[in-house]
């Protein structure tokens, strides 16, 4: 029984919306290769939130409800997805490139004893009817088509890489609670929240970003006020973090998040590899920056040259005669 | 007592310098001088605090070329108390699911161990996967994205970790493998002196030989690899209308131009 899957990740019973992408690219998947397509949910209480999965695409939801699997342990959800993976056996299981899917898909792999491929922008199905797994790597300065000789291909895909998936709420499909067996002790225990993220760049559609071009860490408010302005949030570039002048949550590049918002304002960023990783594919890139060598201008659609301490400031002064704000 | 603490560590090409060659799928490997993981600093600084406090061991273990020695080395004037090197043409060519496999292989080889610590990933390969494959190799638990070690003791661990939706506090019991982020810590730079004494130490050599005893030998290097690079290009770079503005009319002009586009909606 062949079919594909796709991992539905949830945190507090909302599915994350990388989830629904996957479902959207994982029809595609099964279609061209005649086989169906099922998701897998694990949570506790999230029996209601099946129907969703089924909505983008999936013929068939497996639910696995419990109280230990209301947070996440990379143990006790790889022993279900694997056991369900080793009666289904799919062609094809699909995680989100999160920390979550990171941290979950390479056990389920071992597990298998199968191939992973990571942080994965494309999956096709090419004219031999092979999985066709498509990843940059090198910080992103190539591209690379990755095939798996094993059963099933697992990869992990990146977050808002794929198109916008269509809910289709006259969509049916079977909806089956397994009674599974759960680990009951694996050596982790999560013992509550600590903090919740600053920011969650990767869901952005306006980022403000700032580099070393920045003289101050009290500037950062004027970086924070432009975005504000516009409706986003603040970035940074590596040294910036690294500095200790914003947190790792507002990191954008290789090491940080990698961001693909509707606008992408870099100011006082010059643009090295390790950045242009994290914002490339951003739909609009406008650059702010004194040097007019630096290399942020070839990726950008827009370009300021001047001195961002200029620049900025008028900028906001023109945002706030137009009424916003 | 004190932790016996095992850190795997990648000898990577500068990635800002390297370059690829397209044609044979390959990284030329001489155009640009190796070095340790930068992230890898990050795993090897959190072993050697455990160390500082509780006392113990910390073993750094890589699979790499013969070149990868320079890494060790690195890891040894950093507070590392014992190297090893596999290296061997068998092991060449490894995927994620092969290279984890074999430094699994070893780390079963080195006898007991408590906690092992990896970077969040590797610069080339850029995956993060092969310290959660370690452990599901061996069967002990892990948490990834740790970004603060709060407290350790002889068979528990306390962690902060990056579980998608926010940072939480975990405890996990030992043996066990934590991958950390660049929050966990600054990474000390080792003194002349360490590195000196760095320089005489002894690095082990083992080759798939060494391992037969703990391993499947049909499971390492390309050969144990199911994933297979089928093709490599450059991306195109997609067209950017590269506008440059300046003057003391360039703000009013982006400002439109944001307008056009529907930006400022």
């Amino acid at each position: 029984m062949a079919g594909v899957i796709v991992f539905a990740e949830q945190h507090g019973g909302e599915i994350h919306p990388v989830s629904f992408e996957l479902l959207s690219k994982g029809r595609e998947v099964a279609d061209r290769l005649g086989v169906e397509l099922y998701s897998v949910l694990l949570g506790y209480n999230v029996k209601n939130i099946a129907s969703e999965l089924i909505y983008y695409g999936a013929d068939r939801v497996y639910v696995f409800d419990n109280p230990l699997l209301e947070v996440f342990d990379p143990v006790r959800y790889k022993h279900i997805i694997a056991s369900l993976a080793i009666r289904k056996k799919p062609e094809l299981i699909l995680f989100g490139a999160t920390p979550l899917g990171r941290s979950l898909a390479p056990r389920v792999a071992v597990a298998l004893n199968t191939g992973l491929t990571a942080d994965c922008i494309d999956i096709r199905v090419d004219e031999e009817g092979d999985i066709v797994q498509v990843r940059p790597a090198f910080t992103g300065n190539i591209i690379a088509y990755i095939k798996t000789r094993t059963r099933p291909v697992i990869a992990t895909v990146r977050y808002r890489v794929m198109k916008p998936p269509r809910r289709d709420l006259e969509r049916r499909g079977e909806i089956i609670v397994e009674e599974a067996e759960v680990l009951e002790d694996t050596g982790i225990k999560v013992l509550k929240k600590v903090r919740d993220k600053e920011v969650r760049l990767a869901d952005s559609e306006i980022i403000v970003a700032c580099g070393r071009g920045l003289r101050r860490p009290e500037d950062i408010r004027m970086i924070e006020e432009l975005a504000r302005l516009l409706g986003g949030e603040v970035g940074a570039s590596r040294p910036l973090v690294d500095e200790g002048w914003i947190s790792r949550d507002h990191q954008i590049g290789f090491s940080g998040n990698v961001v693909k918002p509707r606008l992408y304002i870099a100011c006082g960023i010059s643009g090295s590899p390790q950045h242009l990783a994290g914002m490339r594919d951003s739909e609009v890139i406008v650059a702010i920056n004194i040097d007019p060598s630096a290399p942020i201008f070839r990726v950008s659609d827009y370009g300021v040259i001047g001195d961002l301490y200029e620049v900025i400031p008028k900028l906001i002064e023109k945002l706030r005669s137009m009424g916003r704000g | 007592m004190g932790l016996h603490v095992i850190v795997p560590v990648k000898y990577v090409p500068d990635i800002e310098k390297v370059r690829f060659d397209v044609k044979s799928g390959r990284i030329d490997r001489s155009s640009a001088p190796g070095e340790i993981n930068p992230f890898d600093l990050n795993a090897l600084e959190a072993a050697v605090r455990i160390k500082e406090k509780l006392g113990g061991t910390v073993t750094a273990i890589s699979m790499g070329p013969p070149q990868a020695e320079s890494a060790l080395r690195d890891a040894l004037a950093r507070g590392v108390d014992r190297a090893i090197l596999l290296t061997d043409k068998r092991f060449a060519g490894a995927d994620t699911l092969a290279t984890s496999y074999t430094l699994a292989c070893a780390i079963r080889k080195l006898g007991s161990f408590d906690l092992i610590i990896c970077g969040e990933k590797t610069v080339d390969g850029d995956t993060g996967q092969v310290g959660p494959e370690i452990a599901e190799h061996l069967g002990i638990p892990h948490i990834a994205y740790v970004s603060e070690i709060r407290e350790v003791s002889n068979d528990r661990i306390l962690v902060v970790s990056d579980l998608g939706d926010g940072y939480y506090l975990v405890e996990m019991k030992l043996p066990g493998l934590i991958a950390v982020t660049k929050d966990i810590n600054v990474p000390r730079l080792p003194t002349l002196r360490d590195k000196l004494r760095a320089r005489k130490a002894i690095i082990e050599v083992w080759s798939a030989d060494e391992l037969v005893d703990v391993a499947d030998v049909s499971r390492f290097g390309y050969v144990g690899s199911p994933t297979i690079v089928h093709r490599v290009f450059f991306p195109s770079e997609r067209g950017r209308k590269a506008i440059i503005f300046r003057g003391v009319d360039a703000v009013d002009k982006l400002v439109e131009v944001l307008i056009e586009e529907g930006l400022l909606g």
